[in-house]
């Protein structure tokens, strides 16, 4: 997640919850994010909460992260007043493979030991390519551990070095058969594209070396310069070109072409898997407004309509839950049109696209003209539903402006 | 002993020791400074209570260095033994105001020549010089800033000898800043400038070289009497409307308004006729009594007219009627401001304004913005053209939206004189600019051994359009340019529009010479190109004259808008980027499906600055 906390009301110090926000959770999808604040070093494009130090004082060292953050988990289980099962678990940085398998797999343990685990569970974790060994990812499998995500992004040694990202080409598709020999057969590989000084053949052999590899899922993100990170800083000062819209565009073209091509299918703009099982049910409960809640610094949580997201820095963070304080920096309750926005932007996004009937009168004007303007599919358009064509899926957001009144 | 000025009888002042003279001077040679030295030595504004530029009463004026409204003062002043009262008539400086400059100078018997000793004449003060000369003026020239290394006081003395042929020697020489010569400048005034003449025993004449409003007193002219006397027992009447009012006050300027009772021959003051708005009492009317009317006015008086006109647009539509609350106010003190609302498919609803020249449209649109704190658009300035159709019918065009449709058979511009000093290096130069400008050379003739004045016969649209900066570009800043008004010409103009998507942007349409809409239709075309952002469609953009299309240039369709990636975190994020993003839509004026910024049309309107003088 990026690491600029939005504003917002203040949050009890209980973390409690209203009793509208509570109201029907058992009957909802329900996932947990654990985000891990730690990495090797930190990359040159990313913006993310995310520390190289490993000892950062305060008992927010990576020895002692896992407790700390079950001792989140606890408190998530104390503020929903629930033992229901967990759909979905994601461990997300950072770079959570950096802490010990048996780290990972004891906070997930605590997940099942508060709420319980539904019998599908879906529980990934993601990965660098260089941050595990067959040890390591047999040790997860064991743990509970479902799926992995590799974060590949390039098989075009320049690209890396650009990005200052530490493996070689080779070791993401080694990464890829380890985990399959340790009995992962659920495992993605994320890919960025744009990246200053990629060519479009670069791409094309990044993208055929993940597809080699055996993958059931892939991401393909577009390159963002965050503000405030070392490649915003080599942007501004003219050192590297940022590619254009236009560039981007045809890299997202050939993405579609080649994956589609080798089996998968897009459902959501950035995200192809090779069938309907394979796709990432824990980021689909992020995109179908389902409640999630995140452990971690700087983690997001949303519960029925109240978002809210922790203080950003470890330390602060771990203070707080030793001191039997939640450690959410502030929270909103949304609005019916918040949440009728957030609806639409997040479910546009998707392969199933939105239900027509949730557009207001404008909308829908907007919907048509969409549709006759080739940004929407008209099949599905008729059939009552809004779903992008591969040319409004470029244009996503700008589709979603029109149909927001 | 009760300082004899401001008498409360001024009736005593023999019109043998009253003498009336004005300051003709370029901005920056030192006007206001000498005005500000002769209040201090005539010691009527103490120096303690002396503030810079006396006499520029609004802050653009202060900040610009410029005076726009003319002011006056009551100068006591003893020169030998005998003690004498000056009226010194401060004079508008800018060609937009000639008219104003003119009626300053019929009320008075002398002009001060003030030329800066290291920059010599400019065109504005030969205009002016001239004008004065016209007016039988007695010229006493001064050269000022002596104190400076850079004066050349032999050289600018042998230059003004030459234009108004008098002896270099008599050119006296002063300095402003340090006062040096300023007494021996009152002393030469005394003795130079003649008494003013009238009868006393007439029906009053008076003239009103200005008129202002003022919030708490209404309306205040201030007037030359010519002939018998001003006072508060007559109703007074102007004679260019026949309205009568009744006479509230009258007073001089020393330098603050002090009543008196009256106003004799030759006297210089200030009555207030008990009206609502100035253009009750206009610069260059003549004021009698009601009862007891003068059988003819002075003469000269002329009804201001509108040369430049410009649509003013509030940015916030909802400014509208503050927009045009502001207008009426400013009205009041301005009565060449003319406008009248008018509706812009692209920019909503505003005015169309008329204006003396760029100057005059400059201050109102900055006192409008500053004095009741408007954000405006304008649009590019244009002139006033006469169409004769086929059919035989005229049309007059303030606004290129109203250029007829039908088949034209002629099209007449106003056109003026234009006279333009400069440096003799420079004058290739200038004349490829005038060339360029479709100018007719009318003369040309050296004023020294190295400053030449040109002039030409231009079209009035050429000069709004950036000529004061390309003038200046062109000759380094040393060449200076007046000009008055000189009829009109036939010319072969088109009307040039732009349109977005086929659709015409009614505010970026223009009047232009055929010769050169071409390159009015290019150079358009690619500013909005870059202005106007991408679209989810290919946005085309054409000038065209008619239904013929000269330019055309194309806005590629945006390819991608989409953030990459959406996850918890980032929802919130995204959302209130939505919400930012909706907001700045709203903001956008829709010209048919395009979404165009505010900003767009502020540039492209504005990057033809208008010439600043």
């Amino acid at each position: 997640m990026p690491s600029a906390l939005p504003d917002g009301d203040p949050a009890p110090p209980t973390g409690e919850l209203s009793a509208a926000a509570l109201a029907g959770f058992e009957a909802r999808q329900f996932g947990i994010y654990v985000h891990v604040p730690f990495c090797a070093t930190r990359c040159g494009y990313c913006d993310f909460n995310t520390y190289t130090a490993t000892e950062l004082g305060g008992g927010a060292s990576a020895a002692s992260y896992a407790d700390t953050a079950i001792a989140e988990v606890r408190l998530a289980r104390h503020v929903l007043g629930l033992r229901r099962p967990v759909d979905t678990v994601f461990f997300g940085g950072g770079t959570p493979t950096l802490l010990p398998a048996a780290d990972l797999t004891r906070v997930l343990a605590a997940v099942d030991r508060e709420f319980g685990l539904s019998p599908d569970v879906e529980v990934t974790t993601e990965a660098n390519p260089e941050s595990v060994t067959p040890e390591s990812l047999a040790a997860l499998r064991a743990g509970g551990f479902t799926r992995i995500s590799f974060g590949m992004q390039s098989a075009a040694p320049h690209v890396l070095a650009t990005l200052d990202r530490q493996h070689t080409p080779g070791r993401a598709a080694a990464a890829v058969s380890e985990a399959r020999a340790a009995g992962f057969d659920r495992i993605s590989l994320d890919l960025i594209y744009g990246t200053p000084g990629e060519s479009d053949e670069d791409w094309r052999r990044s993208l055929t070396a993940a597809i080699e590899t055996g993958v059931d899922h892939v991401s393909a993100y577009s390159l963002i310069v965050e503000p405030g990170t070392r490649l915003a800083a080599r942007v501004a000062r003219g050192e590297i070109p940022m590619p254009e819209d236009d560039v981007l565009a045809d890299r997202y073209l050939i993405a579609e072409a080649l994956l589609t091509q080798a089996g998968f299918g897009w459902y959501e703009v950035s995200n192809w898997a090779s069938g309907e099982a394979d796709r990432a049910r824990h980021n689909l409960l992020y995109w179908t407004g389902g409640d999630s809640w995140g452990v971690g610094p700087g983690a997001h949580s949303h519960v029925g309509g109240v978002r809210w997201w922790n203080v950003k820095h470890p330390r602060e963070y771990a203070a707080r839950l030793s001191a039997g304080v939640s450690p959410a920096a502030a929270r909103e309750t949304l609005t019916p049109a918040e949440r009728r926005a957030e609806d639409i932007l997040l479910r546009i996004r998707l392969q199933e696209g939105l239900p027509l009937d949730v557009l207001h009168p404008s909308g829908l004007v907007a919907a048509a003209r969409a549709r006759d303007d080739g940004l929407l599919e008209a099949a599905a358009h008729a059939a009552g539903r809004a779903v992008l064509t591969l040319r409004g899926r470029l244009l996503a957001d700008a589709v979603v402006r029109d149909l927001v009144d | 002993m009760t300082p004899w000025n401001v008498a409360s009888d001024s009736a005593r002042t023999d019109p043998s020791r009253i003498r009336n003279f004005c300051i003709i001077a370029h901005i920056d040679h030192g006007k206001s400074t000498l005005a500000d030295r002769m209040l201090e030595f005539t010691g009527i504004v103490e120096s303690r209570n002396m503030r810079a530029q006396y006499l520029d009463k609004m802050d653009i004026e202060r900040e610009r260095g410029i005076t726009i409204k003319a002011q006056n003062v009551r100068l006591p002043w003893t020169s030998g033994d005998d003690d004498y009262v000056l009226h010194l008539i401060d004079t508008p400086g800018h060609v937009d105001f000639s008219y104003e400059v003119s009626r300053s100078l019929a009320a008075c018997e002398g002009a001060i020549l003030l030329v800066d000793a290291a920059q010599g004449i400019e065109a504005q003060t030969l205009a002016n010089l001239y004008l004065a000369i016209d007016n039988d003026l007695t010229i006493i020239p001064v050269l000022n800033k002596i104190d400076l290394p850079a004066a050349q006081p032999e050289k600018y003395a042998d230059e003004i000898a030459h234009i108004i042929g008098c002896d270099p020697s008599d050119v006296l020489r002063v300095s402003a800043k340090t006062g040096e010569g300023v007494r021996d400048l009152l002393d030469e005034v005394v003795r130079q400038v003649p008494p003013p003449t009238g009868d006393p025993d007439a029906p009053l004449r008076a003239l009103i070289f200005d008129s202002v409003y003022d919030i708490y007193r209404g309306v205040i002219t201030y007037v030359r009497v010519v002939d018998g006397r001003l006072t508060t027992r007559d109703r007074c009447l102007m004679m260019s409307t026949g309205a009568s009012h009744e006479t509230l006050e009258v007073g001089v300027a020393s330098p603050d308004p002090t009543p008196t009772k009256s106003l004799g021959v030759g006297e210089v003051g200030y009555v207030i006729p008990g009206v609502k708005n100035v253009s009750q009492a206009r610069v260059g009317d003549t004021i009698t009594t009601a009862s007891h009317s003068a059988p003819e006015s002075l003469g000269g008086y002329r009804t201001p007219k509108p040369m430049v006109y410009s649509g003013l647009y509030p940015i916030d539509g909802s400014d509208y009627p503050l927009l045009r609350d502001a207008l009426d106010k400013l009205q009041l003190n301005d009565a060449a401001l003319v406008y009248e609302p008018e509706s812009s498919a692209a920019l909503g609803f505003g005015f169309r304004c008329g204006f003396l020249g760029l100057l005059h449209l400059e201050i109102v649109r900055e006192r409008l913005e500053r004095e009741f704190d408007l954000a405006l658009i304008s649009t590019a300035p244009n002139v006033v053209y006469r169409v004769e159709l086929e059919t035989g019918d005229e049309v007059v065009v303030t606004n290129p939206a109203d250029w007829p449709n039908g088949k034209i058979s002629s099209v007449f511009e106003p056109i003026v004189d234009a006279m333009i000093l400069l440096p003799s290096d420079y004058v290739g130069a200038v004349m490829d600019l005038c060339q360029t400008r479709r100018g007719t050379l009318k003369g040309m003739e050296y004023l020294s051994e190295d400053r030449v004045e040109l002039k030409y016969v231009l079209p009035l649209a050429e000069i709004i359009f950036d000529f004061f900066d390309q003038l200046k570009s062109r000759t380094r800043g040393y060449a200076s340019l007046d000009y008055e008004p000189a009829g009109e010409q036939v010319s072969d103009l088109v009307k040039v529009d732009i349109l977005l998507q086929g659709e015409a942007v009614d505010a970026f349409s223009a009047i232009v010479h055929k010769d050169k809409a071409y390159s009015y239709g290019t150079s358009m075309a690619s500013k909005l190109r870059e202005l106007i952002p991408r679209q989810q469609f290919e946005v085309p953009i054409q000038a065209a004259i008619g239904s013929r299309v000269i330019a055309r240039e194309n806005i590629r369709a945006m390819r991608k808008d989409v953030l990459a990636k959406c996850y918890g975190g980032d929802i919130t994020r995204k959302r209130k980027l939505l919400e930012k993003q909706k907001e700045g839509k709203r903001r956008m004026k829709m010209v048919g499906r395009v979404e165009v910024p505010q900003e767009a049309f502020i540039a492209a309107l504005s990057t033809n600055e208008p010439a600043k003088s």
